[in-house]
């Protein structure tokens, strides 16, 4: 695809602020930006005031020992290397926002959350103020440049492919977005670069987990924050199934951790089908149910031109605001899922997909990110899904 | 190299050290051997700890080698109270009376000792400036029995020299032994144990230019025993371990220079950091100077610019190879608001804003002329970038 070498010009004179976690891939990412001639300049972001020491297994990526990696690479590569501290705007913008959006009953994202406020704004927005043209993280995605400005892409392989978490870029941050191993095929390669350039991290393990959560117990996490208030289990009819210890715990197509107790009629396993945090009520059902038609949000962004802008839908703009006819569409509602068709439009500040194939154990609160082909359009935070089975909305 | 203002985190070794310090490298035998070599390496280490002990005023004998200014910190405040503890029983009450600007040697020692031994800390308030506040000192020592009292000679941050003489003479009054962490004062202002008159004092190598991993805790032949902290081959009363010959020589030798370059320069180094002081304040008006006006190191230069995060101003500074501090704990990097901006009681908001010039021997009319022309930018491209990044 050559995408970064299209939308990045390779000079001297670019300076690119290299994102560097600690992992395999920001330092392969730095490498190549320091190979393609630019000047380059490594932070690392400290997002917690607290940093544990070492890390533990494949979580987290905030430890002093990833910072001394991190660190280590810069030394290798001959940049400069600072670490940054963005620990208080981590604990407003991602960590509360994530504890908000359970208390809420919805499903957050927090790595889009700190890819939406921290990596590229509050990052950026400083990267831009001291003088700098570019950041370059270790993302698996690529940014072209279309026939309307900069377009935000899929990686090169599908397995790899991380534009779902990226799907919150605006325009003007994928104008300043650089990422260098857009088209890698796998991350063997990059282990073996990274392992040739002689990194230290080259064999280090994936983190994918809530980097905030150390021991990945996400349910427990949140008691301790939220508080645990004994709740029924109910069915859509509205009758009393069993009891759980707080509805933040639940998120909408969950199965494990329901302790029913006793089977449904039909034997099958039953799923959590809404949360309801302000009753405290945790509603259940057959797989069949958590099938929705329909998801809608007025928390949209659009990674480059918008669908007026791109020509695929017409422009219904009024003094209300930005709104447009219908597009066809892919829509993708988590980071390793399959997209599936769909027709959307923006209708009084809200995105409304129409789904053509049903999706299950959708929640208020995930993004629904719009591809059309390897293209990323933009995305919304869910605030509402139309069941696909009695057409009943919920959210 | 650029510009240099980093000299209260560690000095430049001097030429002249450093060939002594080669020299003493090829010296062989452990000072602790009985043969011949062994004596000959005991000679060298003996004529260098005289040496050291002539220019601070102590005895030999009073001068307890140490792995760096943190070991004798560790080292006197753990075993005054361990002490304590071994002559009046394990639950015995012990108290530690210091200050909430010391250096985080001492704080977090002293938190190790308040969160394992019971140790009660009674902390005496420093003024907006960061100096100790006596009458304050003065009130805690009539209602608590000090095992000790711990304080810097010259705040390591802001620099601002202590009252030594109240601190000294109130705890004399009350009975409690008084250390002094001389680190940063020394090689800048004159450092007597003996007219200090206190019961002990930790110094470090490096911060006047000498060797990283060498120091020392001079404690008074009158002073209390301390329980040791290293256990080992007893080579020196308190403190086991081999003695490093040739890191003490070097030791000796960077002091016996910085001495000669004190009495001589030290005016001059005020007047460099006046200069840079007025400059600054002058192309950039808003600009807090924080610590004593009156009396501080003379190196030293702290102070806050509103809007500004120190870690940005550090940073741009850097690009135009300037290298100064944020005069704050770093762990791994990670810039904390100053702990003693805050017990200044500095806003927090306030203290994100500070940075630290520290200027030496080396320093130049040249790197002031350099780091005052290019602030006025940098402050400026600093507070977009704060703003930008909605601090």
């Amino acid at each position: 695809m050559g995408a970064f070498q299209e939308s990045l010009p390779t000079l001297v004179d670019v300076k690119v602020l290299a994102a560097m976690s600690g992992g395999v891939d920001s330092a392969v990412a730095a490498a190549r930006a320091v190979d393609a001639g630019h000047e380059v300049v490594g932070v690392h972001l400290a997002l917690s005031r607290m940093p544990g020491t070492l890390r533990t297994g494949s979580r987290g990526c905030c430890t002093i020992e990833d910072s001394m990696d991190a660190r280590r690479v810069a030394d290798m590569l001959g940049i400069p290397f600072y670490v940054w501290d963005f620990s208080e705007r981590f604990a407003l913008d991602v960590v509360q926002d994530f504890i908000d959006e359970y208390s809420e009953g919805r499903t957050p994202n927090p790595c889009m959350r700190c890819n939406q406020h921290i990596k590229f704004q509050a990052v950026l927005e400083r990267g831009l103020a001291l003088g700098f043209d570019a950041i370059a993280t270790g993302h698996y995605a690529s940014v072209v440049e279309g026939p309307d400005g900069k377009e935000l892409h899929r990686a090169a392989t599908w397995a790899k492919d991380q534009s779902y978490v990226l799907g919150v870029l605006t325009t003007e941050q994928l104008e300043h977005c650089y990422f260098p191993l857009a088209t890698t095929p796998s991350k063997d390669e990059v282990r073996a670069e990274a392992a040739k350039r002689g990194f230290i991290v080259a064999n280090k393990p994936d983190s994918h987990d809530i980097c905030f959560i150390p021991d990945g117990d996400t349910r427990g996490w949140l008691a301790e924050r939220v508080g645990e208030k004994e709740g029924p289990v109910l069915t859509s009819d509205g009758e009393v199934v069993g009891s759980h210890q707080g509805a933040h715990a639940f998120t909408v197509g969950q199965r494990k951790g329901l302790q029913l107790g006793f089977p449904a009629a039909d034997g099958k396993p039953r799923y959590v089908l809404e949360v309801r945090p302000k009753t405290n009520e945790v509603v259940v059902g057959p797989k069949e149910a958590l099938a929705i038609s329909e998801l809608a949000g007025s928390m949209m962004s659009f990674a480059g031109a918008d669908p007026v802008r791109s020509g695929i839908a017409d422009d219904l703009s009024d003094a209300n605001g930005f709104a447009c006819g219908s597009f066809e569409c892919q829509v993708q509602v988590r980071a390793h899922a399959d997209p599936v068709p769909g027709t959307a439009r923006v209708e009084a500040g809200e995105l409304v997909v129409r789904l053509h194939e049903p999706l299950l154990g959708v929640a208020p609160g995930q993004s629904a990110v719009l591809y059309v082909g390897t293209r990323v359009l933009g995305q919304c935070t869910i605030d509402r899904t139309v069941s696909a089975v009695h057409e009943v909305a919920r959210g | 190299m650029g510009v240099y203002l980093d000299y209260q985190a560690t000095s430049p070794m001097p030429e002249s050290v450093r060939d002594v310090y080669v020299d003493a490298l090829a010296g062989i035998g452990n000072p602790s051997s009985i043969h011949q070599a062994g004596q000959r390496q005991r000679a060298v280490l003996e004529d260098a700890k005289e040496r050291i002990a002539r220019i601070l005023d102590c005895e030999p004998i009073e001068i307890i080698l140490t792995s760096g200014g943190t070991e004798a910190i560790n080292t006197v405040l753990k075993g005054a109270v361990w002490a304590t503890q071994a002559v009046r029983g394990p639950d015995a009450p012990t108290t530690i009376v210091s200050t909430r600007a010391e250096h985080h040697a001492t704080l977090d020692a002293l938190a190790w000792l308040q969160d394992n031994e019971n140790t009660e800390i009674a902390w005496v308030p420093v003024d907006s400036e960061g100096v100790l506040d006596a009458d304050s000192l003065e009130v805690i020592l009539a209602d608590h029995r000090a095992t000790m009292v711990t304080t810097l000679l010259a705040n390591n941050e802001v620099g601002s020299m202590q009252p030594m003489a109240d601190i000294a003479r109130l705890s004399r009054e009350a009975e409690a032994p008084v250390h002094v962490d001389a680190i940063a004062a020394l090689g800048y202002v004159p450092v007597s144990f003996a007219e200090l008159g206190v019961a002990a004092m930790s110094v470090s190598a490096h911060k006047v230019g000498g060797p990283v991993g060498v120091g020392a805790l001079i404690l008074s032949r009158h002073a209390p025993e301390l329980s040791a902290l290293l256990h080992g081959g007893d080579q020196q009363r308190g403190r086991s371990g081999t003695l490093d010959v040739a890191g003490v020589v070097a030791f000796a030798a960077a002091l016996e220079l910085r001495e000669q370059q004190r009495r001589e320069r030290a005016p001059r180094l005020q007047e460099l950091r006046d200069s840079l002081r007025d400059q600054l304040v002058g192309a950039v008006g808003e600009v807090v100077i924080r610590g004593s006006l009156e009396s501080r190191l003379p190196g030293n230069l702290h102070l806050t610019v509103p809007g500004c995060e120190g870690d940005v101003l550090l940073y741009l500074l850097d690009q135009e190879g300037i290298q100064v501090s944020t005069g704050s704990a770093c762990q791994a990097g990670v810039p904390e608001p100053s702990h003693v901006l805050r017990a200044m009681g500095v806003a927090e908001d306030e203290a994100r804003g500070a940075l630290r010039f520290s200027l030496g021997y080396q320093t130049t009319e040249d790197d002031i002329a350099l780091v005052a022309a290019l602030f006025p930018r940098v402050v400026e491209q600093a507070r977009v970038a704060g703003m930008a990044s909605g601090h």
